[in-house]
């Protein structure tokens, strides 16, 4: 496997090499390599047009080795996750997985794209997770946008009161019984690393 | 008696439960036993998986390892959980390496699996195992005239494709008609709504629900039918934001798949949620009314 080439600078090939890492933890991730740039995910994908680079294009990118440009864009916390590309693609690459890929090797270098509150939202679900041990949509909806943007805090309450009235949100936390079995394998499987 | 694992997962506890209660009662009424598994956590869902991939396919387990220990196949209606706990299952076979990583994290919790559970979504469980010659059997109302898009959404069958076609699902049209409604053409049904994106690229998700409900008006449906927690929570709470982006005035239901199963099948509306939906099904006042004479 080609992982390092002495042409691009070090930074690059680092981050080459964690993705290369990421791609192998996962089945059929090194299909990859078979990109035939026919535009198949990017077209089946129903927001790659909001995206400010295609699923194609970050294939291409990562040939032409401008690795950190892929990290920085948007386009991986855009992904809505839902699978056309990977069922479209001629040569079964796991687009989809691909793109997790890419977001782990984002987070575990801190390269995000700036002033995009979206890597926040995954942050805050994972802390309502070891905390509660299920999903507390209301407070994660709050903390979400306590940091995305106060407007829509504020513009969200009546909707919010609509749901509890009928009785679809719930007000508190529901904390599962066995919270530390949750928590331990949350360490357990932290100790492991990022893969 | 078939029984399953019953793994509701969170958007099932609040915001979707009106899903919950309509799985719960008509699973009860075809006589399919569902046992909760218990002390269930989150599945970890797209959000952890996609961020901590060990750490979210450990959590996913305990619930399978939880299955395991009852001896029993899961059933998971939330069409995310049910592709995440495949996935999890999926991860856990494809690699010794890693089903031993998985199973040392376990292991902090006195728990270990070992890939005997099968994953089931309802719409399959329906379909599949009891058939439809059966749930033809049980209806008590048709819902003759009832005109329906049958919005499959993406994670029912992508990536894996385990029940129906990935491309041209027709489950859940098959189950319409055995009640009596009728699947209209809906081109869109496979098409993403965007999900979580809602939240965090609001304008971008406004313009994918657009679409999916202008082609349900367009081919003259009377009510949306979904499967999966995202999408109903999209497509029904969000009509109003469309409405004033967009200048349109949709006022189309948005219902879950069980719940018109259980219209047919005479359960009383209350007991499925009816009355908690934001765009009150009116046109289904006619057909139970007639259930409950």
């Amino acid at each position: 496997m080609p992982i390092v080439a002495e042409s691009l600078p070090k930074r690059e090939n680092e981050l080459r090499e964690a993705f290369w890492d990421q791609v192998s933890s996962f089945p059929e991730g090194d299909k990859i390599k078979r990109c035939l740039q026919c535009g198949s995910c990017t077209g089946s994908c129903p927001v790659s047009f909001a995206m400010d680079i295609t699923p194609r294009e970050t294939v291409a990118l990562f040939r032409a080795g401008m690795i950190e440009e892929i990290l920085q864009s948007k386009t991986i916390w855009i992904c809505a996750s839902c699978y056309s590309c990977t069922v479209r693609c001629p040569v079964g690459i796991r687009v989809t997985d691909s793109l997790y890929a890419l977001k782990r090797t984002a987070i575990d270098r801190k390269i995000l794209p700036s002033h995009f509150p979206v890597p926040a939202l995954s942050q805050a679900f994972i802390s309502s997770i070891k905390k509660y041990g299920r999903n507390y949509e209301l407070g994660l909806g709050f903390r979400y946008y306590l940091r995305a943007s106060i407007f829509k805090l504020l513009s969200s309450i009546g909707f919010g009161l609509k749901m509890i009235r009928l009785g679809r949100l719930g007000l508190l936390p529901g904390k599962i019984k066995r919270i530390n079995e949750v928590r331990a394998i949350i360490d357990k499987a932290n100790q492991m690393g990022e893969h | 008696m078939m029984e399953f694992a019953y793994y509701p997962g969170c958007s099932l506890e609040h915001t979707s439960s009106p899903y919950d209660k309509s799985v719960r009662a008509v699973f009860d009424k075809l006589g399919i036993g569902l046992k909760e598994i218990e002390d269930w956590n989150c599945c970890g869902a797209t959000m952890y998986m996609s961020v901590k991939k060990i750490v979210g396919y450990s959590i996913s387990a305990r619930n399978l390892a939880l299955a395991q220990k009852m001896g029993l196949d899961i059933c998971a209606p939330c069409s995310s959980c049910y592709t995440i706990l495949k996935k999890t299952n999926r991860h856990i076979q494809w690699e010794p390496k890693e089903r031993d990583k998985i199973n040392e994290a376990l292991a902090a919790a006195d728990l270990s699996y070992d890939t005997e559970v099968r994953i089931r979504h309802p719409l399959d469980i329906i379909v599949n195992d009891i058939g439809l010659d059966k749930i033809k059997n049980r209806i008590l109302t048709t819902l003759d005239g009832l005109k329906v898009a049958p919005y499959y959404g993406c994670q029912i069958v992508r990536p894996h494709g385990e029940f129906d076609d990935v491309d041209e699902p027709t489950s859940m049209d098959q189950m319409l008609t055995a009640i009596g409604a009728t699947p209209v053409h809906y081109p869109y049904k496979l098409r993403c709504c965007g999900g979580v994106l809602m939240t965090t690229e609001e304008d971008l998700a406004l313009k994918l629900n657009h679409g999916l409900i202008a082609a349900a008006v367009d081919n003259k449906a009377d009510i949306i039918a979904t499967a999966c927690p995202l999408c109903q929570m999209n497509l029904e709470a969000y009509q109003d934001k469309i409405n004033k982006r967009f200048g349109k005035k949709y006022s189309i239901p948005v219902v879950y798949f069980t719940q018109l199963l259980g219209v047919a099948l005479g359960i009383p509306p209350k007991d499925m949620g009816l009355n908690r939906l934001i765009v009150n099904p009116k046109i289904l006042s006619g057909y139970y009314k007639e259930a409950l004479v």
